[in-house]
């Protein structure tokens, strides 16, 4: 199925009850800078929130859904990045716990 | 359009095996494969902006938290989020044929795309009236004003670049020199604008939230 007719056959109810998940989610996100957690817990909260918006948008936005072939491309590409990013933080809480300051 | 043209597009073959030379990769076309590409490029930048972001923050003492309300950057969200469904609906609208809609849907799109836009540089002008610059922070490390200009100006950029190609993509569909799949293409884009702002909000707005 090409994307258009993906498009034809779905109906903009999908789109709504898409574009409304996100908007809860995002929601969702300014609750979180409210509570009273630590940063690290913050960060991780918002961060899950975050990248379950993003798929949301990957999926239905972009049409990944429709397109099984480029689902598998995007997806073996975001693990990496994502595993990097992981690598990222990681290293910097090593730096933190490894000065003065942290706690 | 000569044979040659089809062919590379995988319309036309004479034989199997032509075909399965021509056929687009990942059963994408070539213009929107290219855009995939560009969009996986765009994220590992925007990817390595945030890491080197987080890095930086985590190893800062006394991080400053110079946000004191949402509002502005709620409104900022609600809009953007926004505009990607009207770019739905243009999108939907063009595989449907329905030209004058989705160029009205566009063209709103591009509009939501300026107001995001100008509530962003209203935040900046706020934020540099109060002495913050690139080089300079009035609420303690330098690198905090450098970090935030840097990352949210590198997404302005692409909020900027989204509505000249809306603008631009919208009118030549109008006008008959593009058509549907090329509006699907900038609709691919502006989402990914979209998508990168869902990270940036909480990473560099939200942690850095005054309570």
């Amino acid at each position: 199925m090409t994307t258009a007719e993906a498009h034809k056959n779905s109906g903009i109810g999908r789109d709504l009850i898409v574009f409304l998940c996100i908007l809860a989610l995002a929601l969702i996100q300014f609750v979180i800078a409210y509570q009273e957690i630590s940063g690290s817990q913050m960060f991780v909260r918002m961060l899950i929130v975050a990248i379950v918006e993003a798929a949301l948008a990957l999926l239905f936005f972009m049409h990944l859904w429709d397109n099984r072939g480029l689902k598998w491309f995007v997806l073996i590409f975001t693990v990496a990045v994502i595993l990097g990013m992981q690598y990222g933080w990681t290293d910097s809480f090593r730096q933190v716990n490894g000065v003065p300051w942290a706690k | 359009m000569s044979q040659a043209d089809l062919s590379i597009h995988g319309q036309v073959s004479r034989t199997g095996a032509t075909e399965i030379m021509t056929a687009p990769t990942f059963s994408v076309p070539a213009k929107k494969m290219a855009m995939w590409l560009f969009i996986i490029a765009d994220s590992a930048t925007f990817a390595g902006c945030l890491v080197a972001y987080g890095f930086i923050r985590n190893a800062t003492p006394d991080w400053p938290r110079p946000f004191h309300s949402i509002v502005n950057v709620g409104a900022m969200t609600l809009i953007l989020l926004t505009s990607s469904l009207t770019m739905l609906i243009g999108v939907r609208s063009a595989d449907m044929d329905d030209k004058a809609k989705a160029f009205l849907w566009t063209m709103i799109t591009a509009v939501l795309g300026i107001l995001f836009a100008v509530l962003h540089i209203r935040e900046w002008m706020g934020m540099i009236g109060e002495g913050a610059t690139l080089f300079h922070n009035p609420w303690g490390t330098p690198l905090f004003s450098s970090l935030f200009f840097s990352i949210t100006g590198l997404h302005l950029l692409h909020v900027t670049g989204g509505v000249v190609a809306l603008i631009a993509v919208g009118l030549k569909y109008r006008g008959g020199l593009h058509n549907a799949d090329d509006l699907e293409i900038t609709g691919l884009y502006w989402h990914f604008v979209d998508l990168v702002w869902m990270f940036v909000v909480p990473l560099v707005y939200l942690l850095n939230l005054a309570h």
